[in-house]
């Protein structure tokens, strides 16, 4: 299964590189920009075919290493291959 | 007194710690590949700064989870002292040893500077060689340095007497100007629960000899030798 990994950063946590971005494209004369945020995006393999199984993997994953729960939230979607 | 230095792909500050932890201690430290899962016995363990694993992910993330972290986390629960300095701070962190993390600077740069910081308590095995609120220098050089828990942390943090340093003047003001980076309420530097293990962005290695420069950082290999000999 294919898995589609979105890592942001948590409400309330600044997010100096997002402020930069929305500084740049106000620059480019965007002005309808608001806040910017910034995450990351993991896309993922897995040889799990029960998807029940394939996302307490994914969890687990997100849990011990691809997400700071302390600052980052995440959000995943699962398709089989 | 027998010392562990751990070395990631990536570390930088090795051979410095090594070198201070000589001067202090009058012999080598022991190098250790952070692939071996077998670390000597030690009676101190220090995480050097650089740029492990490229920083990939986060600061500090992939180093976390090498081999031999699993044996410096049982060592740091059983009360072995550990040292983490700038990218040691962060694979502390993300080791789940000491709270909160290491965010990218408030100004989005890598920043490489001398700072003045306060040292918070002088009872624990790193700080009996600095006089109380004394305020030393120590160089800075990161990008991902901005010190973030939220405010029940933090909080709790200073409650419990973790708070190991903070981004001072030179008369040991803490304010806004100080803070090279925007980590909350200056802090520089923490302690985990029992004050065995401290991370710190500083690197006081770098600060250990008069040929560098000066040598307020020498005083931290000093205190750590006298309590653990």
């Amino acid at each position: 299964m294919k898995a589609r990994i979105t890592i942001t950063l948590k409400p309330g946590v600044l997010d100096p590189q997002g402020k930069a971005i929305a500084g740049a494209l106000h620059a480019l004369g965007f002005g309808q920009v608001g806040d910017v945020r910034q995450g990351k995006f993991i896309e993922l393999d897995v040889t799990e075919s029960d998807p029940k199984k394939a996302e307490a993997e994914i969890k687990r994953m997100c849990e011990q290493l691809l997400a700071n729960t302390i600052i980052e939230n995440y959000a995943y979607e699962l398709e089989a291959a | 007194m027998k010392a562990s230095v751990v070395v990631f792909p990536g570390s930088n500050c090795d051979r410095d710690a090594a070198v201070a932890l000589e001067a202090a201690m009058g012999r080598p430290p022991a190098m250790v590949w952070h692939g071996d899962a077998e670390l000597p016995k030690s009676d101190l363990i220090v995480l050097p700064g650089g740029f492990s694993y490229g920083d990939y992910l986060r600061s500090g993330a992939m180093a976390a989870h090498s081999p031999v972290m699993r044996e410096v986390i049982k060592r740091a629960q059983a009360g072995t002292p550990v040292l983490g300095i700038c990218n040691g701070f962060q694979v502390l962190t993300e080791a789940g040893l000491l709270p909160g993390v290491l965010m990218r600077n408030a100004t989005l740069k890598f920043i490489c500077k001398d700072v003045h910081l306060r040292v918070e308590r002088t009872d624990t095995a790193f700080t009996r060689h600095y006089a109380k609120r004394e305020v030393v220098r120590f160089p800075i050089a990161h990008k991902d340095g901005s010190y973030f828990a939220d405010e029940a942390t933090l909080d709790r943090l200073e409650g419990e007497g973790q708070v190991a340093f903070r981004y001072c003047e030179t008369d040991g003001r803490i304010t806004a100007a100080a803070n090279p980076n925007g980590s909350r309420r200056n802090i520089a530097g923490v302690y985990n629960e029992t004050r065995t293990v401290l991370g710190l962005m500083p690197h006081p290695e770098r600060l250990a000899d008069a040929a560098l420069g000066g040598t307020d950082g020498i005083k931290m290999f000093l205190s750590l030798v006298e309590t653990l000999n």
